[in-house]
C-alpha cells in the first residue's frame, strides 16, 4: 500500500511540474489561440537569467526579481510584438512552425552562451523530506503542487471572474467583435503573454533545481506539458492541472508494474487514447478547432 | 665579374642555403573530433573537446608534432548515432590524421567503420565492450573498456562489500546495456543474486519509481550506470528515500560534476574509475590545475580521455619519426608509452592488437564533495 500511496504522491509532483508548464499552453491558446512549441525552452531561459545574474554577484531573491523582469520583457513583450504579431496574422500553423524554430534557437544561443553542461541551481523551497503513511514526501514537490493549484485558482479567477479576465476571454473568442464592443483588443492579448511570462519564470524557479539549469532540459519538459494540455483540455486552464497529474502517475504506475522499458510509451498511449475518444480532452469543451 | 655582382649572387645563394637549410613550414597535422556538444552527452563531449584543445594548445605552444603544428576541427554530433555517422563521413573525406571521438558508445559503433574503411585511426571515448571487439584494426580506446572494468566492479562488490544480492540500475542505450550485460555476467559467475534489473532512459528525471523498486527488492548493494545528469538525479532520489546500502557505479557515478549535481546526496558513493583528476599523480594534477585555468572548472575523467588522445598521436607519430597516417594503427597497436618519455600521457598505457588499453586504475569514493582515491589498482602487466 505504501508503495502505491509512494508512487501516486512522487507522480503528483511530476505532474504538478507538468501541469505547471501546460498552463501557459492552455492560457495563450483560449486568450490569442497561440500554440508555443518553445513553452519548454520558456522555462528553462529565466534559470539562466537567473543564473546569470548570480554570477553577478546578486542574492538569490533579486536574481529571480531581475530574472523574471527580463523573462516578461523578452518572453512576453518581445516575443508577442517580434514573432506573434507578424505570424498569426498567417494562421496558426505558421506560428506553430515560427515557435519551434524560436525553441532550436532559444537551445542554441544557451550552449553558445553558457555552455552545454548542467549547473545546479539554489533551491526556493527547503528541501525537507516527510514521511506520510510510509511514503517520502519532499517539501519541494509538496511546493511545486501548491503553487501549480495556485496559479490554476488565480487564473480561473482571473479569467472568469474580473472584467480584464473576461475582455481577455472575448478577445479570444472573435477579437473583431470584441474591437466593436469597445474591449483594448492589443492590450488584452498583450496581458496574456506577460502572465504567461511571469508563470514559466515561477516555474523555472521551481522546476530548475530538480531538471538542473541545462539548456536541453526544456525539451522533454516541452512534450510532457504539451501532452498534458492536451489529456486535459487544451481549452481549460484547470484541464492542465488534471492531465499533468494524471501524466506523472500513469508514468510512475507504468515504471513500477508493467515496464520500466516502456515506460515512455504510455504518457503517448494516453494521448492517443484521449484524441480517439475525448477530442477536446477530459475537461475541455468541444470548440470549433479542436488541438 | 664586378664586386656588385659577385655580392648579389652570395646573397642569392646565402638565401638560398637558408631556406633549404631553415625547417620548411611544415604543413599542419589536421584532425577531426567528432563530439556530443550537445545533447544528453554534452558533458562527456565538451570535457573531451576542452581536454583535446588544451593538450594541442601545449604541443602547438613547444613547436608541434616533429615541428608540425596541430590544428583540429570539432563537429557537433547532438549526442545522436545517426547525426554522428554523417559527421564521421564528412570529417573523414577531409582527410584528417587520426579521426577523435565519438565519444557515445552507441554512436562509436555505427561509425568505426567508416574510419576503418577509410584507413584512419579513431581514437574514441566509448567504453561498450564490444567496440573493439569486431576485428577493427584502427579504433583504439582513450579509457578501459568495460570488460576491463567490470570484472574489477563485481570482484570488489563481492569480496570487500560482500553483497549476496545487488540492484542494478542502468541506462537504456549502448553504453548501459553494454555495461549492465557484462556485469550481470559477473554477478552470475560469483553467485550474486540480481534481484531488480532496472533500465531508464536517457534523460529521465524522476527516479521515485525505479527507487522504489531498488528498496522494495533490499540488495546488499546497488550498482548505478547511467549517464552524468541521471546519475545526479538518481542519486538524489536514492537519498531521498532512505536508500543505505552502498552504491557503486563505474568513472561517471563519482565523477565532478555528478558530485556537483548531486549535492549531499553523492556522499559515500564508490567507483571504480580509470581516471580521475583526483588521482595522487603529479602529472594527473598539473593537468587538472592547467584544465581549471583555462576554461574555469575542473573536469571529468573526459577531459583527460581528450588530452590522451593528443599525447597518444604525439607519441605515436615521434615514434614513427614522420606523420604518416597509413602506419599510425599499425604502430600503436602493441605500444607502451612511458609517462617518463612522454609526461601528456600522465599514465603508462599500453594498447593491445584490439585497440584495448591497459593502465592503472583507481578505486574512489565521495567523500566531503570530492572524489577520494581509495585505492589505486596496478597496470594488468607492469
Amino acid at each position: 500500500m505504501s508503495t502505491l500511496i509512494s508512487l501516486i504522491v512522487s507522480g503528483c509532483a511530476t505532474g504538478a511540474i507538468y501541469a505547471l508548464v501546460a498552463i501557459g499552453f492552455t492560457l495563450l491558446w483560449q486568450t490569442s489561440q497561440t500554440i508555443n512549441f518553445a513553452q519548454g525552452e520558456f522555462v528553462m531561459l529565466p534559470a539562466f537569467f537567473m543564473l546569470a545574474g548570480m554570477n553577478m554577484g546578486m542574492p538569490f531573491w533579486l536574481a529571480i526579481l531581475v530574472g523574471t523582469a527580463i523573462s516578461v520583457a523578452i518572453l512576453g513583450a518581445a516575443f508577442k510584438r517580434a514573432l506573434v504579431d507578424p505570424m498569426l496574422r498567417h494562421g496558426a500553423l505558421p506560428l506553430a512552425i515560427a515557435t519551434m524554430a524560436l525553441s532550436i534557437m532559444m537551445k542554441e544561443g544557451v550552449k553558445e552562451f553558457y555552455g552545454a553542461e548542467a549547473q545546479p541551481f539554489p533551491s526556493l523551497i527547503p528541501a525537507i523530506d516527510l514521511h506520510f503513511l510510509g511514503a517520502t514526501i519532499s517539501t519541494q514537490s509538496l511546493g511545486l503542487l501548491a503553487v501549480g493549484v495556485a496559479a490554476v485558482l488565480a487564473l480561473q479567477y482571473l479569467l472568469n471572474s474580473t472584467s480584464v479576465g473576461r475582455q481577455m476571454q472575448a478577445t479570444a473568442q472573435n477579437p473583431n467583435v470584441a474591437r466593436i464592443l469597445g474591449i483594448p483588443v492589443e492590450r488584452m492579448v498583450m496581458y496574456s503573454f506577460i502572465i504567461n511570462a511571469i508563470l514559466v519564470s515561477v516555474a523555472s524557479v521551481l522546476v530548475t533545481p530538480l531538471y538542473l539549469a541545462k539548456f536541453s532540459s526544456g525539451e522533454t519538459l516541452g512534450l510532457a506539458a504539451f501532452i498534458a494540455a492536451i489529456v486535459g483540455g487544451f481549452n481549460q486552464v484547470r484541464g492542465a492541472i488534471l492531465g499533468g497529474i494524471l501524466l506523472g502517475i500513469t508514468d510512475n504506475l507504468a515504471a513500477t508494474y508493467i515496464s520500466t522499458q516502456y515506460r515512455s510509451a504510455v504518457p503517448l498511449a494516453l494521448l492517443i487514447a484521449v484524441i480517439l475518444f475525448r477530442p477536446q480532452g477530459l475537461l475541455g469543451t468541444a470548440e470549433e478547432r479542436t488541438v | 665579374m664586378s664586386i656588385t655582382r659577385k655580392v648579389s649572387r652570395l646573397a642569392v645563394l646565402t638565401l638560398a642555403a637558408g631556406f633549404m637549410a631553415a625547417p620548411v613550414l611544415a604543413q599542419p597535422i589536421h584532425l577531426e573530433d567528432v563530439a556530443e556538444l550537445s545533447g544528453g552527452g554534452a558533458t562527456v563531449g565538451t570535457n573531451f573537446k576542452n581536454g583535446a584543445d588544451l593538450a594541442i594548445a601545449e604541443i602547438n605552444a613547444k613547436g608541434g608534432i616533429l615541428g608540425h603544428k596541430i590544428e583540429i576541427t570539432h563537429a557537433d554530433s547532438q549526442s545522436n548515432p545517426g547525426v554522428a555517422r554523417a559527421l564521421v563521413q564528412k570529417a573523414l573525406d577531409n582527410n584528417p590524421y587520426v579521426l577523435l571521438g565519438p565519444g557515445y558508445s552507441g554512436s562509436v559503433k555505427v561509425t568505426e567503420s567508416l574510419a576503418a574503411k577509410a584507413g584512419i585511426a579513431n581514437i574514441m571515448g566509448g567504453e561498450a565492450a564490444e567496440l573493439t571487439q569486431t576485428g577493427n584494426e584502427y579504433v583504439f580506446r582513450t579509457s578501459f573498456g568495460q570488460q576491463s572494468t567490470m570484472p574489477k566492479v563485481a570482484r570488489y562488490i563481492a569480496e570487500e562489500i560482500k553483497a549476496k544480492t545487488v540492484a542494478v540500475v542502468w541506462v537504456n542505450n549502448d553504453f548501459g546495456k553494454g555495461g549492465r550485460d557484462v556485469i550481470n555476467a559477473e554477478f552470475a559467475k560469483r553467485g550474486i543474486k540480481v534481484v531488480a534489473d532496472l533500465s531508464t532512459e536517457a534523460g529521465q528525471v524522476d527516479f521515485a519509481a525505479d527507487v522504489l523498486k531498488v528498496k522494495n527488492a533490499a540488495p546488499d548493494a546497488v550498482f548505478v550506470y547511467l549517464n552524468e545528469d541521471e546519475s545526479a538525479r538518481a542519486l538524489k532520489e536514492l537519498k531521498r528515500q532512505g536508500v543505505t546500502v552502498p552504491l557503486i557505479g563505474e568513472t561517471t557515478l563519482t565523477g565532478q560534476k555528478v558530485i556537483d549535481l548531486a549535492g549531499g546526496a553523492a556522499e559515500g558513493a564508490l567507483a571504480h574509475v580509470g581516471l580521475t583528476t583526483d588521482a595522487p599523480i603529479p602529472a594527473v594534477q598539473e593537468f587538472r590545475k592547467n584544465f581549471a585555468a583555462k576554461y574555469n572548472y575542473v573536469p571529468d575523467h573526459n577531459g583527460i580521455k581528450g588530452y590522451l588522445a593528443i599525447y597518444v598521436i604525439k607519441a605515436v607519430t615521434e615514434k614513427m619519426g614522420k606523420v604518416d597516417p597509413a602506419n599510425f594503427a599499425k604502430t600503436l597497436h602493441g605500444m607502451t608509452i612511458r609517462a617518463k618519455d612522454e609526461p601528456g600521457i600522465l599514465m603508462d598505457v599500453t594498447y593491445d592488437e584490439h585497440g584495448d588499453i591497459d593502465r592503472q586504475g583507481f578505486l574512489v569514493e565521495v567523500k566531503d564533495g570530492k572524489q577520494v582515491v581509495k585505492t589505486i589498482l596496478p597496470k594488468m602487466v607492469p
